[in-house]
């Protein structure tokens, strides 16, 4: 064997020794529990006696009971308006923080203080700040001769509100946004201003397309995140009121952790893998060609 | 023209300060609520500033509710955190970016995949693994797996890592450095600002993680904040006064450290584009 394969030899056998610690946490803490969690939901399993095989029963169960259909509707009726009016949102703060204003940090720290706070602080203060007789959202609306709903108490505002609590915390996205806007070169709107671009076909023909990488980027993780969002919904509502806002997350755990369905439960979080899954897939098609996780490819 | 864009300004300005506002007063709200009395707090039409500020609300919370426990058990396990993950983290980053290992592409791409796994598909079977080793009811199911890597820290740290000039590596190599001394008298030395990121984002994730404190801490003694003010939130549902100093006081430190470290904060968003 020549030298110089003897030292790559060494090489890799060192490095892999550095990585020794992460390859056997993700053997132990997610490869193995990914697996277990796949063979759990094919079983009937509480998780104190042992998991009895019962084949494909709990995913023909899954698909006839009506919570879980109700959490997968409850949890895109929260994607599909949440993050659309998140990402608009945070794009318009993004675009308003991006012209030459003065006072530009704090009120870029202002938008943005929300986004850090702990969430069970966050749903807390929601929750009482949409208290329907107590709290200052209803006084405000009915000063100004508005309805006041019911907020968090009424089936048919619960998912308002929600949305609601988590447009406090885009202050995330828009410093994203407000990095992306300042990476846009500046000739391009000069040239379109030369050609008598207006603001409008400037926002649409040049922000937009040259912003639809992180913009497309934010969807999908907001698409990710929203079948994971448990916090919130777990202290404000606790999935009530008559399962209005009962998520996926939520789901999974009362499933799991309440009703001692373990089985049942590793069989919606399959699903839930396989949905996130795609997902995923998708952000690496993308986005591999935008540089994005450009580490990968070295 | 000039008018046109003095209007559009004071358009601009009109939108952040209303903005602003609504981003605002809630947290108002959740300082002016901590030190209402329960008359102030369940008055009709609800009133902005108590009349009677009552400090003693935190009083209570120090004195009467276990808030000092939770806070000594959040720090226990966030501190535990930080040394397990900055450990195992830096080392792995260090392995990632060095050496040529064969299929090392492959095993960068599964650490990013890893970044993305739902925890609700992973939390039952580590829930029946830990519960077999007799953990569930201890800080070790919190602290243990920290010491195994965390995706984020090692994506972050072999990013910065990526950058060190092999120069630097190679005089030390000259001078009789092994791979060790390399990490710890290169790398870690020029690496203080990827590692304050990875470490305040860690900092922040343990003080106000929710779920796996709820699925493995049982014993009211060892209750983390979040745990402790949620289990507070059932178990007294008026004491708004406290749930709101309580919720004050857990968010305190974060608004501190950002304030501290501004621009670390920002960065490490942008780098990373992911808030768990």
């Amino acid at each position: 064997m020549s030298s110089v394969a003897k030292s790559r030899k060494r090489e890799s056998r060192i490095g892999l020794l550095f990585l020794s610690p992460w390859l056997l946490g993700l053997a132990i803490f997610t490869a193995y529990p990914i697996i277990a969690s796949l063979y759990f939901s094919f079983t009937q399993y509480s998780g104190l006696s042992s998991p009895r095989w019962i084949g494909l029963e709990n995913y023909a169960r899954l698909f006839q009971d009506q919570l879980f259909w109700k959490s997968i509707y409850n949890t895109l009726y929260l994607a599909i308006i949440g993050i659309p009016l998140a990402q608009i949102l945070s794009l318009l703060v993004a675009l308003l923080l991006n012209t030459k204003v003065r006072f530009l940090s704090v009120f870029r720290t202002l938008y943005f203080l929300p986004s850090i706070v702990p969430a069970v602080a966050t749903a807390l203060l929601w929750k009482w700040f949409l208290n329907p007789q107590f709290g200052p959202i209803n006084l405000l609306l009915e000063r100004i001769g508005l309805p006041t709903p019911g907020w968090l108490t009424d089936p048919a505002w619960s998912k308002p509100a929600l949305i609601l609590t988590s447009v406090w915390g885009v202050g995330g996205a828009m410093v994203i946004y407000l990095a992306g806007l300042q990476n846009i070169p500046a000739e391009l709107y000069e040239a379109a201003e030369l050609d008598g671009a207006g603001r409008i076909a400037r926002l649409f023909r040049i922000t937009i397309p040259m912003l639809s990488p992180v913009i497309l980027f934010n969807v999908v993780m907001g698409v990710i995140s929203s079948f994971q969002s448990f916090t919130s919904v777990f202290i404000m509502t606790a999935g009530g009121p008559e399962n209005s806002t009962l998520v996926y997350a939520l789901s999974i755990y009362r499933n799991g952790f309440q009703f001692y369905r373990m089985g049942y439960a590793s069989a919606m979080a399959w699903i839930l893998l396989i949905i996130t899954s795609i997902a995923v897939l998708f952000v690496f098609k993308f986005f591999g060609k935008y540089g994005y996780f450009g580490g990968a490819e070295k | 023209m000039i008018n046109r864009r003095r209007l559009d300004k004071s358009w601009i300005y009109l939108l952040l300060i209303a903005g602003a506002v609504f981003f605002v007063i809630p947290f108002f709200w959740m300082f002016s609520t901590s030190l209402k009395s329960y008359d102030d707090v369940f008055a009709f039409p609800p009133v902005w500033w108590p009349s009677e500020v009552l400090w003693s609300n935190y009083a209570d919370l120090i004195f009467e509710l276990p808030f000092v426990r939770y806070t000594l058990n959040t720090l226990f396990v966030t501190a535990m955190t930080l040394l397990g993950f900055m450990l195992s983290s830096s080392v792995v980053a260090f392995g990632f970016s060095y050496f040529r290992i064969p299929g090392k592409k492959m095993l960068f791409r599964i650490l990013l995949v890893t970044l993305m796994i739902p925890p609700q598909v992973t939390m039952i079977p580590q829930f029946v693994l830990f519960n077999r080793l007799g953990w569930v009811g201890t800080f070790l199911p919190l602290i243990v797996p920290t010491f195994f890597g965390g995706a984020f820290s090692i994506f972050l740290l072999k990013q910065f890592f990526d950058t060190v000039p092999r120069e630097f590596s190679d005089a030390a190599k000259l001078d009789g450095a092994n791979e060790w001394k390399i990490f710890t008298r290169v790398y870690l030395p020029l690496s203080k600002p990827a590692l304050a990121t990875s470490a305040l984002f860690i900092f922040i994730w343990t003080w106000t993680d929710f779920l796996n404190p709820l699925i493995y801490l049982n014993d009211d003694r060892m209750y983390t904040l979040s745990i402790g003010l949620q289990q507070l939130s059932t178990s007294r549902t008026t004491a708004w006064p406290q749930l709101m100093g309580g919720s004050v006081l857990m968010t305190l430190p974060i608004i501190v450290l950002f304030f501290l470290a501004q621009k670390t904060f920002i960065q490490g968003i942008q780098v990373g584009g992911i808030k768990s």
